[in-house]
């Protein structure tokens, strides 16, 4: 080497040097380390309806629709629609330019594939394929549904942000059996998931799609420009709550979506920590009753329970004591939401009966009646319910047999219709996101089509007339008339015990911006500095 | 000995035959439903039992175990009901963190145990051999999570020492490497100090008791040739074999540690698919770890011959 290429050279190795921390500051705003609610452990929220599946798939793959914040459907991959008069043809016409991640441009044909199989799994999709008569390409951008009965919530079922959604996927993809999991990620959405860098259990990579087309409107939710800042982001996924934390006071995370209730003081002393509630409609919990089983086959068992069930005390257990976090809700519908009721929920208010409860199983010749209660220990929320349903069940004159187990098997079990001493269950817990608790359509733990309904099986026709007046209805008075009926039907049924209404924070560092309220989180708009 | 090792390695099919077997059987009886998971919350009970019609869990237990050991034995371990991914990938994936993270940990707990053992029984009664055992008492009682916790409580959040959580491969340098491991190492390695440091203070006690070992003195041996050649060498035998018999520990402990830091390693892969009943997962890192632990236990049977001249195969 000359002198001369050492002293042109040792100038720009000293700039060079010195401009690497803000290269790498740099580099690293563009990075986001997320840490989800639970593991990602499959990909495909179509045959799957876990919520931390379809929060990843929101940002691999698009809709055809998308809801905003108010829940009304916006156009995302299409630029718009026909509808007929009469609401049974129904006519959509695709935006220009839609890629998939593979290059591939979007066309008609996958959208249809991609409709076919979601319509096998979603209940909206499947009334739709009921009243289908074609789901017919025109040409490569415009589609249609010719139906024979009205249908006037075609929008909001392909754009509403409930599992199972409409995603569009490749043809070939999209032909996969709707029963059997998807083993190729390809999308049309802002992010291409790594599937190299993939370590199920520890950390999945999404990286941004640079030709994705990216609406003019401002983002909101599922609607509008999603507008990407980072190149990757990356899911971190410690199996441990205190770690998670920990990470992110280090600042090793930026952003948390679920930190448990407990960590919730510590993470508000840390000035590099925001935190605010995650999800605006919250959750309601859930004591689940087998309507099959003695003694929950009858309705006065079930009675017995709601009138002595405090929410209060559900509540503070699974949230704790501070009172922003939850409220008692008279309902099974979503507090706050534009058609909430509390028509016919009386038995939850008051003061707690515990006496009337006795009565009623003294007269339903049940008292000291054995209930087999599964709970889920692995799981805070269900461990906690599980705690005050053994009390409560106690106090009113139950023999309560206290199955404590993982999640994993109280998942089998709940499927088994068989008596509690043969393998079966007499009561559950869960709980239900209130974004699938605003109506019936994603609600399927309200239907009460007995052996075709969800775990419990309950059986109301009083229920199931509702859910089909709520689908025909016209109009929002309407839409309110009918959700007042189902509530009322559920409670006389007494299809399930809602345990109360409760939210959960997130949190993330105070150098990440753009981080909204939603029922999913939405990284679209956030940034890094 | 090499007629020996390849007769131990043989005799290991049967071994993981039969661990195979058990797995298998276990697996089918204990209560969960991957398809359940798979589902979802909001999945109806029709649509799980299409699922687990799908992955072929509804077929008879002699179909599936034939179909699997026959894939096994044509080097297939099947694919994760989950992820779709290729066990073997999935295993590999973790290998190398675990493996980081055992070797880290035994070096580091051989590394103190042994010499605080010798010091100890040198020094038997005196303060540094009552110190020793408060360490050993310590060891075994806290917990390896509250360790865990403590140190990266201490060293990771309020000092900024180290990382929370996570791995770095070695391939992108030793420091942050090390740097990532060394607090899991401590932890992980606490309780197996304990065990260790004991073993060797109780073994050479009994051999510093030795007629050999006063000859020596009476020779004028120094001290130090006198503990670690004469002591150490002829006490090797069952240190090395709790040595080996700990890794079965250390396996366990990994499990553990592995979730408190947050390592991707085979320990949080075996949890994550036990939780979620992801059969194929459990079967193959189950057999990985008993291949393991039995050549653990080969190289244990060899080392002997090593430390100890009398013992043939």
């Amino acid at each position: 080497m000359k002198r001369r290429d050492i002293l042109t050279a040792a100038p720009l190795a000293a700039a060079s040097l010195l401009a690497a921390p803000s290269i790498a500051r740099a580099q690293g705003s563009r990075v986001l380390k997320f840490v989800p609610q639970a593991n990602l452990s499959s990909m495909d929220a179509v045959a799957g309806t876990q919520y931390v599946v379809r929060n990843a798939a929101l940002m691999v793959w698009d809709t055809l629709y998308g809801v905003n914040a108010k829940l009304e459907p916006q156009p995302q991959m299409c630029e718009g629609h026909e509808a007929s008069a009469d609401l049974k043809t129904w006519t959509f016409k695709l935006r220009a330019g839609l890629k998939f991640h593979d290059g591939e441009t979007v066309t008609t044909r996958d959208v249809l594939a991609s409709l076919q199989r979601w319509m096998v799994r979603d209940t909206m999709g499947q009334i739709i394929k009921a009243r289908l008569d074609a789901l017919e390409a025109i040409d490569d951008r415009t589609f249609r549904f010719r139906l024979n009965k009205p249908f006037a919530k075609m929008l909001f079922a392909l754009g509403k942000n409930n599992a199972p959604m409409a995603l569009i996927m490749p043809e070939r993809i999209a032909k996969t059996d709707p029963f059997k999991l998807i083993s190729e990620y390809v999308g049309s959405g802002p992010m291409k998931f790594n599937t190299g860098e993939w370590v199920p259990g520890s950390k999945a990579v999404f990286e941004k799609f640079t030709d994705y087309s990216v609406r003019p409107e401002p983002g909101e939710w599922l609607a509008g420009g999603k507008r990407m800042y980072f190149d990757r982001i990356e899911w971190m996924i410690p199996s441990d709550a205190a770690t998670a934390g920990a990470a992110l006071q280090n600042g090793e995370v930026d952003w948390w979506e679920t930190p448990l209730p407990d960590l919730i003081p510590l993470l508000k002393r840390n000035r590099n920590i925001s935190l605010d509630i995650a999800d605006p409609f919250g959750n309601i919990g859930s004591l689940r009753f087998n309507h099959l089983q003695p003694p929950f086959n009858d309705v006065r068992a079930r009675r017995a329970v709601l009138m002595a069930l405090s929410q209060a005390d559900y509540m503070q257990a699974v949230v704790g004591e501070n009172p922003d976090l939850w409220k008692e809700t008279a309902s099974y519908f979503t507090p706050g939401t534009a058609d909430y009721t509390e028509e016919g929920g009386e038995i939850l208010k008051g003061k707690r009966d515990y006496d009337g409860a006795k009565k009623l199983l003294a007269e339903a010749g049940l008292l000291g009646a054995k209930v087999t209660l599964v709970v889920a220990m692995d799981v805070a929320i269900t461990k906690a319910e599980g705690e005050v349903t053994a009390d409560l069940l106690k106090k009113i004159g139950f023999d309560v047999d206290f199955v404590a187990t993982d999640w994993g098997t109280v998942g089998a079990r709940r499927a088994k219709k068989d008596p509690p001493a043969q393998g079966g269950w007499n009561i559950f817990h869960t709980w239900h996101a209130g974004a699938d608790c605003i109506n019936p359509a994603p609600y399927t733990a309200l239907d009460a089509g007995g052996d075709k309904a969800w775990f419990g099986w309950p059986k109301s026709d009083a229920v199931q007339q509702g859910i089909a007046q709520w689908y025909d209805a016209a109009d929002n008075a309407a839409e309110k008339r009918a959700i007042a009926a189902i509530n009322r039907a559920s409670f006389d049924n007494a299809t399930y015990g809602p345990t109360g209404f409760f939210l959960m924070y997130q949190a993330w560092r105070t150098n990440v911006s753009g981080v909204v309220k939603a029922p999913f989180p939405v990284f679209w708009g956030v940034q890094k500095t | 000995m090499f007629a020996y090792a390849i007769r131990r390695i043989i005799a290991t099919i049967p071994v993981m035959a039969i661990v195979a077997l058990f797995v298998f059987s276990l697996l089918y009886i204990a209560p969960g439903d991957p398809a359940a998971i798979i589902a979802g919350d909001q999945a109806t009970p029709a649509d799980v039992e299409r699922i687990r019609a799908s992955l072929g869990l509804d077929r008879p237990f002699i179909v599936r175990f034939v179909e699997w050991a026959w894939n096994v034995l044509n080097g297939d371990l099947g694919v994760s009901i989950f992820t779709n991914l290729p066990v073997r990938h999935m295993i590999a994936q973790r290998v190398e963190p675990t493996l980081s993270l055992m070797v880290l940990t035994l070096t580091f707990a051989i590394s103190f145990a042994v010499p605080m053992g010798v010091i100890a029984a040198w020094k038997q009664g005196k303060w540094i051999d009552r110190m020793v055992m408060v360490v050993a008492v310590l060891g075994f009682s806290v917990p390896v999570f509250v360790v865990g916790y403590v140190l990266a409580y201490t060293f990771a959040l309020q000092l900024d020492w180290f990382p929370v959580q996570g791995y770095t491969p070695i391939s992108q340098g030793f420091g942050p490497w090390i740097n990532n491991l060394a607090l899991p190492a401590i932890a992980l390695g606490s309780a197996f100090i304990a065990l260790l440091a004991r073993i060797t203070r109780a073994t050479m006690l009994e051999v510093l008791s030795q007629d050999y070992v006063r000859t020596a003195k009476a020779k004028g041996v120094d001290q130090k040739s006198i503990l670690f050649v004469h002591g150490l060498k002829n006490a090797a035998v069952p240190i090395v074999t709790i040595i080996g018999l700990g890794f079965a520990g250390l396996i366990g402990g990994a499990v553990v540690t592995e979730s408190v830091f947050a390592i991707p390693g085979v320990g949080r892969l075996v949890v994550d698919a036990i939780l979620r009943r992801d059969y194929p997962v459990i079967q193959g890192v189950v057999l990985m770890f008993s291949f393991v632990y039995v050549i653990v236990n080969l190289c244990v049977d060899l080392l002997y011959t090593v430390f100890d001249p009398r013992i043939r195969y």
